[in-house]
């Protein structure tokens, strides 16, 4: 694994070297002393916490207070990850997967149908206008809306379901999907939309065939950043669910801490194993997941 | 916003024929995002209006709840503390993202190893790192105990003073990767030329920094910062799981206040205040740092052009 990472690390900087010369600061002469410092001190202050999580995960409640915390476990024991699997957590994940495919597919799809509207859009000030909600609704705090959204959720009878969770989810995510998939659509050559219209097909066609494809990288970045968004997130389904079996797993781990907050070592292996599936995204696709996460934000 | 109502305008340019069907494509996302963002935007509003357990009958109340909140010493406080989160967290990460931000641009290979491991509290859930950090913290079984350091094991989450400054902590733990990965690119976006024309000019490091980088990342600064201070307004998933609100309400701020009040005490009234002021205080922030930014620029920016 650590292989994968440091390559897919070294590839883009070798590549933006080829582009502009060497960075910045890459040529300096005297080596950066300050910045030498405050980089190792930085990295120590995160990677102390997470050390500590992985080797205490891995010991054993009893002589997890005799030990030293930084020292290796003695006796490496899964019982803490076999409680934490005996607690319900496969279903707490397969509960996070679900709602996270269920909202991120249909929130890109109508984002970027949306998003291609509003770019081929001439005139129509019903678009313009579709085009300024959007935009304002970057600027609003939407857990703001959590006493109406809950309010709609139990009027639609569908409180302490996963759906209750997706619905919401896909309406925050709209705004800024659309806001970065308009700015890829943009850059498509209009000519290529010209000839394919030229050609007979009808927008529903020019949209699927050409415009999709054209923006696949942009369509993934969208999709990963929204899919970190509801994979992690905390207030809908602390608020629009009740029962155990409906709980995601960021609910889970705040719910299984009020329980065993004295085995900190059980609480620790339920952190790593709700993590572990991203890490192995982020080690996969670091590239994409980084820009994916700041999709819209600058560069 | 008028122009929402009625004008699909249809056929204004002749040459294409698919213009008539692009406003049905937008249809889906909109119809969503009004379901469960406009309307309840509106609906909270509506709300501050009304009596409301949450589970009962909601009874339209006038001025009540409003009265009752305005009159409650606990939305000042709640104001201040989320005043302070906002400032102190800015204070703190700005200056340490940029310098990372700074030194992570850089094209050396070990800076893209490093690179490696200072991102990855981006991917982790707010929950998993109050979890982690409340396990860690903990006086009486986490590290402070366990190495034997009082200094270490005192009660973090506790008292007031040093729980405040934990939530801190642990808020920039999460986000200065985030605003370390934006300057990254900002700085990348810096012509190289302008470093090599101060260079020729004998300009020091130190002098390249505030005279070059800082001045060209004024737009990154500006996004950042937005996000940073809009972003702090719904810090509720961290400060609720690390310390619900306490000690004694010394990190309650807005966003915990709303949920307490509507979700714990069933007084959906006053919640439904808390979120329009929490609206109302995240709109004005934007447009404020708007203004300092100098308009239509730091949009663009915002548009990720």
């Amino acid at each position: 694994m650590g292989a994968i990472v440091t390559k897919t690390a070294s590839e883009p900087a070798a590549a933006r070297q080829a582009h502009r010369g060497p960075g910045p600061r890459g040529k300096s002469r005297r080596p950066n002393w300050l910045a030498g410092v405050g980089s190792v001190v930085w990295l120590a202050i995160v990677i102390i916490p997470i050390y500590w999580i992985v080797i205490t995960s891995f010991k054993v409640q009893s002589s997890y207070y005799a030990s030293n915390p930084f020292a290796p476990p003695t006796e490496p024991t899964l019982d803490n990850y076999r409680l934490v699997i005996e607690s319900d957590f496969i279903r707490y994940f397969f509960n996070s997967a679900v709602v996270s495919v269920g909202a991120v597919i249909p929130a890109v799809a109508v984002s970027f149908m949306a998003a291609f509207a509003i770019v081929r859009n001439r005139a129509g000030r019903f678009l313009r206008g579709v085009n300024s909600l959007f935009l304002m609704g970057l600027a609003i705090p939407l857990q703001a809306t959590i006493i109406p959204v809950y309010l709609i959720i139990i009027r639609l009878h569908l409180y302490d379901t996963l759906l209750a969770i997706i619905l919401p989810s896909i309406a925050f995510a709209i705004p800024l999907s659309v806001l970065v998939l308009a700015n890829f659509i943009r850059d498509v050559p209009k000519e290529l939309f010209e000839s394919m219209h030229m050609d007979g097909a009808g927008t529903w066609m020019v949209l699927w065939r050409l415009a999709f494809p054209l923006t696949r990288p942009a369509v993934v970045t969208v999709s990963i950043y929204n899919a970190l968004m509801i994979w992690n997130g905390f207030l809908l389904p602390l608020v629009l669910t009740q029962a155990p079996t409906q709980r995601t797993l960021p609910l889970a781990l705040a719910t299984f801490q009020g329980q065993y907050s004295v085995n900190v070592p059980a609480v620790l292996a339920s952190v790593v194993l709700t993590t572990l599936p991203i890490l192995v995204m982020y080690a996969v696709g670091r590239r994409q997941l980084l820009a994916g996460l700041t999709a819209g934000f600058g560069k | 916003m008028s122009a929402l109502a009625t004008s699909a305008s249809p056929g204004t340019s002749p040459r294409r024929g698919g213009d008539r069907a692009l406003p049905w494509l937008a249809a889906p996302a909109l119809l969503v995002f009004v379901g469960f963002g406009v309307i309840p935007l509106v609906g909270v509003l509506l709300l501050s209006f009304t009596t409301w357990d949450g589970l009962g009958q909601i009874i339209p109340s006038g001025l009540t709840s409003w009265q009752a909140v305005l009159a409650d010493p606990g939305l000042p406080h709640a104001l201040w503390i989320t005043f302070l989160v906002m400032a102190v967290s800015w204070l703190f990460q700005t200056p340490l993202s940029i310098l990372l931000g700074v030194f992570l641009a850089g094209a050396q290979r070990y800076r893209g190893v490093l690179a490696v491991v200072y991102f990855i509290p981006l991917l982790l859930s707010s929950a998993a790192i109050a979890v982690t950090f409340k396990a860690l913290l903990d006086p009486n079984f986490g590290l402070g105990a366990g190495l034997g350091i009082p200094l270490l094991s005192q009660d973090w989450l506790g008292n007031g003073p040093l729980a405040f400054g934990t939530v801190i902590f642990v808020v920039s733990w999460q986000y200065i990767p985030f605003h370390t990965l934006l300057y990254q690119g900002g700085v990348r976006q810096i012509p190289q030329s302008m470093y090599e024309a101060a260079e020729l000019d004998g300009a020091g490091r130190v002098r390249k920094f505030f005279s070059i980088t800082l001045p060209q990342l004024k737009y990154t600064i500006i996004t950042s910062s937005t996000l940073m201070v809009v972003g702090s307004l719904t810090f509720f998933d961290l400060i609720w799981v690390l310390t619900a609100g306490g000690p004694a309400d010394a990190t309650r701020v807005l966003a915990v206040d709303m949920y307490k009040r509507g979700f714990q005490a069933s007084l959906m009234g006053p919640a439904s205040v808390i979120a329009v002021i929490l609206v109302g205080v995240g709109l004005l922030l934007a447009l404020l740092l708007r203004r300092i930014g100098g308009g239509s620029n730091s949009t663009s920016q915002l548009e990720g052009a």
